[in-house]
Order: C-alpha cells, then sequence, then structure tokens
C-alpha cells in the first residue's frame, strides 16, 4: 500500500496551548481517511499543517511524498482543500466559480468549459448553473464545493467538517460523491462531528485534546472498546476530554 | 498568466454585484464633489462694505465703483464721517470698511502710489485675512490699470492669490478633496475586499492553491488601481465642468502621479488587511484612520504652515500631502514634473517602502 500522508510526531502550539500534540498516522493512497474529534480538538489546526496553511511548531509530515516544511508550493498542486467555513464565492455564479478555481489552477480555457458541463451534468444541476452561488440551497452549495475542491484532480482532497448542517439524505449523497471521487483513485482526508459518517470511513481516528487517542477501522475500534456503534466509542474517549470547545 | 487574468475578473465581478461598493465607488465622489465644492468653498461673495470717502475726486468715485463691480463686495453705503464707523462695525452689518483719505487723488499722482486704508472686522480673523486679501487685490488692479507698470510694487503680494486670481475656494479646495477621496476609496475597498475573502474563508482555499500568494496580491491590486483611476477621471471632469476648476497643465502627468498616490493607498489597505479579520474592523480602521489625518495634515482645510512644529513634521508622513501639493502645481499652475520632483521622489519612496513592507507581512500561512 502506498503512503500518501506520513506524518510523526506533529506538534503546533499557539503560545503556551498545544493545539495538536505528537500527531502520528499514516494514510494510503484511494483510501477515505476520517479525522474525528470533539469542537476544539484540534483537527482543522492539523488539517492546516498538512495543506500548508500553517506552519507546524515541531514535527516531520508528508504529503504527497513532499515535505511540509519545505515543499508547500508542490503540495499545493497536488491536493484540493474544502474549508470549514464556506468556500465558495456567493456572488459568483455556479459557472463562474468553476471557472475561476479551474483558472487559478492553472486549466485551459477549453478544458474547464468541458469538465464544468460534465460536472454540471452529472450532479444535476442544470437548473442551478447560472445562479448566484448564494441563493442555491446549503447542500447543494456543498456538494458544489466539494466538485470545486477536486476540480483539478488531485492527489488526495482534504475535506473539513464538509457537511455541517444539512440532513441525512443530503448528507448521504454528499458520501456517494465522496466515494465516487474515492473510486478515481482520489485520497480523501476527511474531519467529522457525525459518527454515521465515521461509519463510512475506510479508516478513522480519533482526536483528543489535541491528541490522537485512537486509529483503525470502524469494526476494529469498536470491537476493541467492546461496544456496539461508534458513538459509544466516541463517547468512551471523549469524555475524559479537558478542553471545551468554542 | 492565465491564472491572473482569471483573477482579476473574478475581483471585478465581485465589484460589479456589490452595490454598496459601487454606492462607494461612484457616490462618494460626486457626494464629496458637492459637499466640498459647494458647501464648505470659501470663497466671499457680496461681502457689505461701507466707504468712508473723504476725497470727493473723481477717482475714488471710480475705486469705490470698481470694489462694488468686483461680486467679492456689495457697497452698502458710503460716508463722509470716520466717527461713524465704529457704530457701523458694532452694528455687525458690515464686514469690512474702505477708507479713501482726503487728497487721494493728488497724492496718488505724486506718489505714484495709491493710499488707501482697510479696516476689517476680526472677530473672525480667517473671513478678515480674507476679505483684506480681496480687498488689496482690488486696489492693486485699479493701481496697475492707471499708472500701468511703472507702478511701485509691495502691495501685500499673497502668494497662492497669484495663481489663484479670482480667490475661488474650489480652486484650493478640489485638490484636496480628490486627495481625499484617492485616500478613502483605495485604502477602503483593498483591505475590504482582503478581509472580507478572509471572513468568508475563501482566503484560504486561494492559499491553499498554486497560485502564488504574491500573484493574489497584485491580482488583487490591479482592479482596483483601474477602477480607482477610474474614479479619478469622474472627480477630474466633474471638478473641471461643474466647479470651474483650471486643467493648466497635462493630464497625462496627473494621472501618472495620482497613480503613484493611488499605489501607496493600496498597499496601506493591504497592510490594514493583516491587522485585522473582520470586514467591520477593516472599515473603521480605513475610514477613521485615513479620513481624519487627511483632512487635518493635507493642507486644504487648515494652513500647514500655520501649524505647530510638531504637527508640521508629522504632517510630511501622509502621503496626501505631497500629493495635494504636486495636484495644485498641475492643476492650477499648469508646472511640469521639473516643479515637484521632490515631492514626486517622496510618494515614491513611500509607495515602495509600503509596498514592501506589505508583501512581506503578508500572512502566507494563516
Ligand atoms: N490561531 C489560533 N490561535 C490560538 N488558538 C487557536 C488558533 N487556532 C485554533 N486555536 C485553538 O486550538 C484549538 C483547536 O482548534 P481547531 O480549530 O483545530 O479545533 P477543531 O477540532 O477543528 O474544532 P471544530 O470542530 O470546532 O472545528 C481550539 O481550542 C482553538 O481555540
Ligand atoms: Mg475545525
Amino acid at each position: 500500500m502506498q503512503t500518501v500522508i506520513h506524518t510523526e510526531n506533529l506538534c503546533k502550539a499557539f503560545g503556551d496551548f498545544k493545539a495538536a500534540y505528537n500527531i502520528s498516522f499514516e494514510v494510503y493512497k484511494g483510501e477515505i481517511f476520517g479525522f474525528l474529534g470533539a469542537n476544539g480538538a484540534g483537527k482543522t489546526t492539523a488539517m492546516k499543517m498538512l495543506c500548508g496553511l500553517s506552519i507546524p511548531s515541531s514535527g516531520k509530515a508528508t504529503v504527497a511524498g513532499f515535505d511540509v516544511w519545505t515543499q508547500t508550493e508542490e503540495i499545493k498542486r497536488n491536493i484540493g482543500y474544502m474549508s470549514q467555513k464556506f468556500s465558495l464565492y456567493e456572488d459568483l455564479t455556479v459557472l463562474e466559480n468553476l471557472k475561476f478555481f479551474g483558472g487559478i489552477y492553472g486549466m485551459s480555457r477549453a478544458e474547464i468549459k468541458e469538465k464544468s458541463q460534465q460536472l454540471v451534468h452529472e450532479l444535476g444541476i442544470s437548473q442551478f448553473a447560472n445562479r448566484l452561488v448564494k441563493s442555491i440551497p446549503l447542500g447543494w452549495k456543498q456538494k458544489l464545493a466539494f466538485s470545486v475542491a477536486i476540480f483539478h484532480n488531485p492527489a488526495i482532497v482534504f475535506l473539513d467538517e464538509p457537511t455541517g448542517g444539512v440532513d441525512p439524505i443530503t448528507r448521504r449523497q454528499f458520501w456517494d460523491l465522496i466515494y465516487q471521487a474515492a473510486a478515481r483513485g482520489i485520497t480523501v482526508f476527511v474531519t467529522t462531528h457525525y459518527m454515521d459518517e465515521a461509519e463510512y470511513c475506510d479508516r478513522i481516528s480519533m482526536m483528543v485534546d489535541g491528541e490522537i487517542k485512537a486509529l483503525d477501522t470502524p469494526e476494529n475500534l469498536k470491537k476493541q472498546f467492546g461496544v456496539e456503534t461508534m458513538d459509544e466509542v466516541f463517547y468512551e474517549l471523549a469524555r475524559k476530554a479537558q478542553r471545551k470547545g468554542d | 498568466m492565465k491564472q491572473f487574468f482569471a483573477f482579476i475578473k473574478k475581483e471585478f465581478l465581485h465589484v460589479i454585484r456589490d452595490s454598496k461598493t459601487l454606492l462607494m465607488l461612484f457616490g462618494l465622489p460626486i457626494v464629496q464633489i458637492a459637499l466640498f465644492g459647494f458647501a464648505l468653498s470659501n470663497e466671499v461673495k457680496e461681502v457689505n462694505l461701507v466707504v468712508c470717502n473723504l476725497s470727493n475726486e473723481t477717482k475714488a468715485t471710480e475705486l469705490i465703483q470698481k470694489f462694488d463691480a468686483s461680486g467679492n463686495f456689495k457697497v452698502v453705503q458710503v460716508i463722509h464721517d470716520p466717527n461713524a464707523l465704529d457704530q457701523w462695525f458694532k452694528n455687525g452689518n458690515i464686514k469690512m470698511c474702505l477708507v479713501i483719505p482726503a487728497q487721494f487723488e493728488k497724492n496718488a499722482v505724486r506718489e505714484r502710489k495709491i493710499d488707501v486704508q482697510l479696516i476689517a472686522d476680526s472677530s473672525d480673523p480667517n473671513l478678515a485675512t480674507t476679505l483684506v486679501n480681496y480687498g488689496n487685490q482690488i486696489v492693486f488692479d485699479f493701481q496697475m490699470k492707471w499708472f500701468g507698470q511703472s507702478t511701485l510694487p509691495g502691495i501685500n503680494p499673497e502668494v497662492h492669490m497669484m495663481y489663484n486670481p479670482s480667490l475661488k475656494g474650489t480652486t484650493n479646495f478640489v485638490p484636496g478633496v480628490i486627495s481625499l477621496i484617492m485616500m478613502l476609496i483605495c485604502v477602503l475597498m483593498t483591505s475590504v475586499s482582503i478581509v472580507k475573502e478572509k471572513e468568508l474563508g475563501t482566503m484560504e482555499v486561494l492559499l491553499v492553491s498554486p497560485f502564488h500568494p504574491f500573484f493574489i496580491i497584485i491580482a488583487k491590486a490591479i482592479p482596483y488601481f483601474v477602477l480607482s483611476l477610474f474614479n479619478l477621471s469622474i472627480i477630474v471632469f466633474l471638478s473641471i465642468n461643474l466647479l470651474d476648476m483650471p486643467m493648466e497643465g497635462s493630464i497625462l502627468l496627473l494621472f501618472a502621479e495620482s497613480g503613484l498616490l493611488i499605489l501607496v493607498c493600496l498597499s496601506l489597505g493591504l497592510l490594514i488587511s493583516n491587522t485585522t479579520n473582520s470586514q467591520q474592523a477593516a472599515m473603521l480602521i480605513s475610514l477613521l484612520g485615513m479620513l481624519i489625518p487627511t483632512l487635518i495634515f493635507t493642507g486644504f482645510l487648515f494652513p500647514i504652515e500655520n501649524m505647530p512644529k510638531p504637527l508640521q513634521i508629522i504632517s510630511n508622513i501622509m502621503p496626501s500631502k505631497w500629493y495635494y501639493i504636486i495636484v495644485k502645481d498641475i492643476m492650477i499652475k499648469g508646472l511640469g514634473i521639473k516643479y515637484f520632483w521632490k515631492e514626486t521622489l517622496i510618494l515614491m519612496g513611500m509607495a515602495i517602502f509600503l509596498l514592501a513592507l506589505s508583501l512581506k507581512k503578508f500572512k502566507i500561512r494563516l
């Protein structure tokens, strides 16, 4: 199995506060890796270090074979990112967003046009194509943001709580898109609060107070803790947490 | 390059779709011009004047007519008793009095120089100074006509009157308003547009893309640079056509110098965007942080020469102060670059320094 993300004792401190502490794990090519943790556990912090958005305090990490300390430019060319905050331009139309993001990834005009049409067709959103993003439903925005994140066909896509605030059915549809991407060989690194989503992942890590407390497949974790559902696993771990979410 | 164009296009779309930005871009200059150009203009028109004529010679009557016809003054009464003057001032009906001494014409012919007296109500010293300047100008013109070039110089030659013979307030205000609007709009637009992306979360997405952060800044700056120049065209057009502002010098030079100021302002906006993550804060810092110093230290509301030394020194760091001097030189005096290369160099220095600083400070990693 090919390793695409590798971290070793990765730390991030804000002053004295250790937002992420001794993070060590590996993610393999083509898998869906879930990054779980309560509010304030340090998920976003860890993800930002991997994306080259923030400089680690210490430790090692490689993403797509490139070092997060020295090769952020190469990393950026190989990843897609969907931020926890909403990451499309609300005052641009769906097509304009696609055009823009395709454009800054250096895709050719013809390529953008072809892929946009294909995408609009696949998602079945031709009725939204020329509408401003702010006027379309949240569930569609999220699917669109995801599609934008993988528009340039990255090796790895990082999703930070991509399905916040939508109903289970829309979430399920979103995960269908994730599966399709994974089937195309894109590695998916996803953070979430929802334990039903944890079940959809190939492997998950549980973060508590900045540290990874458990890491395995959902089945093995349930076995390890002697419980029936991921909810209970999460509860077992998270109740020991000191940190209050913000 | 393709990435670059995609970015610039997107930035223009933001501006076009945001009614607030549009309003600010086009509404603000018009409102400002109207406000400062018309309402706040310190132009003096038809001020009540009493003449105390002790001479009764023909030339004296001519001079009185000159005052009345100037448009600046209205002669309400000609009196012959100097003792009555006191009462006129006390009543507050007049702001100035012209005293023509006895034997006025005879003395003038002998000395080839007019000798009159202007008495002004100095309870409003600014107005008094202005009125005396107007009066002097009329007397001086009168004397020039009478005796020609052979006249003796020495009547209060205030420098700004030379280039502003009609003593119009607009000529001083418009360059000031141009500086003010440029400062406000450029700084505000850049800082807000960058902070907006931070607030909404799109900045992260941009920074994760392979598009270099340096180009993000440049690509952000270009549309606002263009829009600012467009804005400048509106202001210049309005002030020439509506406020009778002269345009003696080269318009090209004016735009080039304005480009320099815009560069300084864009960098300032960029610096501000580094200090905050909220649009509201950025707006407040840009408006208050720019508005008040610009109003005080540019020199178009309060003459810098009259300020205490420490304030005079502070005024030197205001880019608008130098720009104001340049605009006046170009528009009113019609001078070329060799008269204000020093000011231009200062602006250039500021632009380079601030641009380098803001590029360095721009947080590539959040
Ligand atoms: N720039 C920063 N400066 C100081 N503290 C920070 C900063 N960014 C994050 N933190 C703190 O680090 C901790 C972890 O934050 P992080 O955003 O990584 O949590 P998270 O797991 O993503 O939580 P959530 O589920 O709410 O998104 C929090 O306590 C947060 O307050
Ligand atoms: Mg988070």
